[in-house]
């Protein structure tokens, strides 16, 4: 069953390859978000409540909820719809997607680790590396934040597979700083968006030597 | 103690965002400095004592608490001068302060985190705050610094969280989850290296986004570019010393295992890049700020290499980074008083200092000896420690490359400080506008260099045991 929650996430990082509306980007985001809960949920061995409050809150409330609102609001307030002019084809993305994740399951091989559930760091590496293309490739700034928040979530599939278990206070630390690092850009977001006509990187080239 | 001080100074913080006398401002503030000096000196009487479970008074945390203490007053009084010649409102001045305290808070707290993932949380909190301080004056070069600033920061910091997710995984081995710093160095003893290389890299990198090391030094000197003159001062001292503190600690939990001469070389290669591209910057630089951020990256490159080489080098780093912190800190309060005589940061506007502020114009030259560790200046005894460690580690090649480059950075700070002192400059465009510049505020300038040359030639034996002791606790 988990594995076939994490191929479901693996197959919609590709399907935010070649989305084209910003809208879809978000709702995507918002699944991963349930999916990532599905996941642990699954993997837990003994839930007590506290450990299962924790998790609510992080995947289903932050990630599924919290920040996919806010991103919503954030593109209706700049009124931003479809990601214009990325710097490659949709086709072309879908492709270096592809390459990326055929990579990571290459170099999952190499790794002789039999403690490793392959599954799990694959997908890790997978949504790492296409969060890092997303961020490279796209020039909406909004784009670079949900770059980002794939990363993210690659990070917490990975916290997955290395069985961390963290401290209560560190893993609430950790979703606070998410959380409050993903309204901090927003806010910038928002700002850039008032300040230049169009939310785009182009306008962030003046500081160099 | 550790909790009052966090509960006090949130609470300092919370009624500075809400205060908006000016005079009930300078109290918090004072009482803010006052809690600061306490923990100081508490936790100078209390080495190695634990607190609130996740704090502990340890050698390393002193040492950069106390230098993060004197200058916090410094940084306090600049930063109402540097208000004072400004129109902004009174709700941003609120709001600077207040992230002014929470900022030295979480750098107070990255200092005495006994547990790397409490150190990574307040690592990130220091960027949110400074994120705010570097905004404030709402430009739009501001707003792209500070956007660059937080997105490569929380990218950093996220790399830095998979590096402690495959430490974690180094330690299932021996059968623990504990993440405590004491802890790890026993139970990473039969670790497999290939996760613990891995996790090295990545925390490397991502605390180097702090530090401002090669390759993500740049948003570090964007964010010196646009940010307050009292806050560049935190960003290229205390900030880079919370960066180095996350490294050392991270190097020191892994010194004792199979990978410490991979580490070395990953460092050494880490700081001879940096101090490179810091010489390639600072040879074309027009921009006095960018100048100075510059020789911070040539600074933090020479203590990785300090640590790198280890021995003698481990101390040298250390003293290299207090010095550094007091000397680089005078300078950005002084660049305040220049961009107020000037209106401008950029040099070639800039021209004929000594005739219109001869004390700021003093400092400079201060500076310039300071900076470019010439004899007298502090500086000089730590890069010669540096470089006493490179020879007996016989790294001969890089110590040669790496002095040539010096001497390439000593030429070029000092062309430009020269001119800035002493040739009149056709660009200055307001040559008639009366300038708002006070003698004594260079006062503290000269306080801290003078500091730098007294601990520099005649370490006080306090410091010196702190260092020694941060050195012996690298477990053998």
């Amino acid at each position: 069953m988990i594995n076939v929650l994490l191929i479901t996430f693996l197959i919609s990082l590709f399907y935010i390859a070649i989305a084209n509306r910003m809208l879809t980007f978000v709702r995507v985001l918002a699944f991963q978000g349930v999916l990532l809960f599905f996941v642990v949920f699954l993997r837990l061995n003994e839930i007590n409540t506290l450990n299962l409050v924790l998790i609510l809150l992080e995947t289903i409330f932050f990630k599924s909820l919290a920040v996919p609102i806010f991103l919503g609001y954030i593109l209706k307030r700049n009124k931003i719809t479809r990601e214009a002019e990325p710097y490659l084809p949709n086709f072309v993305s879908l492709i270096i997607t592809t390459f990326i994740v055929l990579f990571t399951i290459l170099l999952t091989n190499v790794i002789n680790d039999l403690a490793m559930d392959k599954i799990f760091f694959i997908v890790a590496l997978s949504s790492l590396f296409t969060g890092l293309y997303f961020i490279i490739t796209r020039r909406k700034i909004v784009t670079h934040i949900m770059g980002y928040l794939v990363i993210e979530n690659g990070v917490f599939v990975l916290s997955l597979a290395a069985g961390a278990e963290m401290t209560q206070l560190v893993n609430v630390g950790i979703m606070l700083d998410i959380f409050v690092s993903v309204l901090v850009l927003g806010i910038f977001v928002n700002r850039i968006g008032d300040t230049f006509e169009e939310m785009s990187v182009d306008n962030l080239t003046n500081l160099k030597d | 103690m550790y909790g009052y001080y966090l509960i006090i100074a949130l609470v300092i913080s919370l009624a500075n965002f809400f205060n908006k006398n000016i005079v009930v401002r300078k109290m918090l503030l004072i009482s803010f400095l006052l809690l600061q000096t306490t923990l100081t000196i508490y936790s100078f009487l209390h080495l190695n004592l634990t607190e609130a479970q996740y704090f502990t008074y340890d050698s390393l945390g002193i040492i950069f608490l106390s230098v993060l203490t004197i200058l916090s007053y410094t940084t306090v009084y600049h930063s109402f001068i540097y208000l004072k010649h400004r129109s902004d409102s009174n709700r941003n001045q609120c709001i600077y302060f207040s992230a002014l305290i929470l900022l030295i808070v979480a750098m107070t707290s990255v200092y005495f985190a006994n547990q790397i993932g409490v150190l990574w949380v307040f690592v990130e909190a220091t960027t949110l705050s400074v994120a705010v301080l570097i905004y404030h004056e709402r430009t739009n070069l501001s707003l792209e610094a500070t956007w660059k600033y937080v997105f490569i920061c929380s990218i950093g910091i996220t790399f830095a969280f998979i590096g402690i997710i495959f430490l974690s995984k180094a330690l299932q081995s021996s059968g623990t989850n504990s993440l405590n710093f004491a802890d790890i160095p026993k139970n990473l003893k039969n670790a497999d290296t290939f996760w613990l290389k891995l996790a090295f890299l990545f925390m490397l990198v991502g605390f180097s986004t702090k530090m401002g090391l090669f390759p993500m030094h740049t948003i570090a000197v964007d964010a010196h570019t646009v940010a307050p003159p009292p806050i560049s001062a935190f960003i290229s001292t205390t900030l880079m010393n919370v960066g180095f503190v996350s490294i050392f600690r991270t190097y020191s939990i892994m010194y004792s295992t199979s990978i410490q001469p991979w580490m070395n070389q990953i460092l050494l290669w880490s700081g001879i890049l940096s101090i490179f591209v810091s010489v390639i910057y600072i040879l074309k630089v027009n921009h006095i700020k960018r100048m100075f951020a510059y020789s911070s990256l040539e600074h933090m490159g020479l203590a990785a290499i300090g640590i790198a080489t280890g021995g003698i080098g481990y101390f040298a780093a250390i003293l290299h980074l207090v010095l550094h912190s007091f000397v680089k800190s005078s300078v950005f309060y002084q660049i305040d008083q220049i961009h107020r005589t000037f209106h401008s940061y950029v040099l070639s506007k800039t021209g004929n200092y000594f005739y219109k502020n001869i004390a700021g114009a003093v400092v400079m030259l201060f500076v310039l000896i300071s900076i470019t560790a010439m004899p007298p200046s502090g500086l000089f005894v730590s890069e010669f420690l540096v470089f006493r460690a490179m020879f007996e580690a016989h790294y001969i090649l890089a110590l040669v490359f790496i002095l040539l480059l010096f001497t390439l950075i000593i030429w070029a700070i000092s062309k430009n400080i020269f001119k800035m002192l002493f040739i009149k400059s056709d660009n200055i465009i307001e040559e008639n506008t009366p300038i708002h510049v006070k003698s004594y505020e260079s006062i503290t300038q000269f306080v801290l260099l003078a500091l730098a040359v007294y601990i520099g030639l005649n370490p006080p034996a306090e410091l010196v045991n702190l260092i020694n002791a941060t050195i012996n606790n690298l477990p053998k």
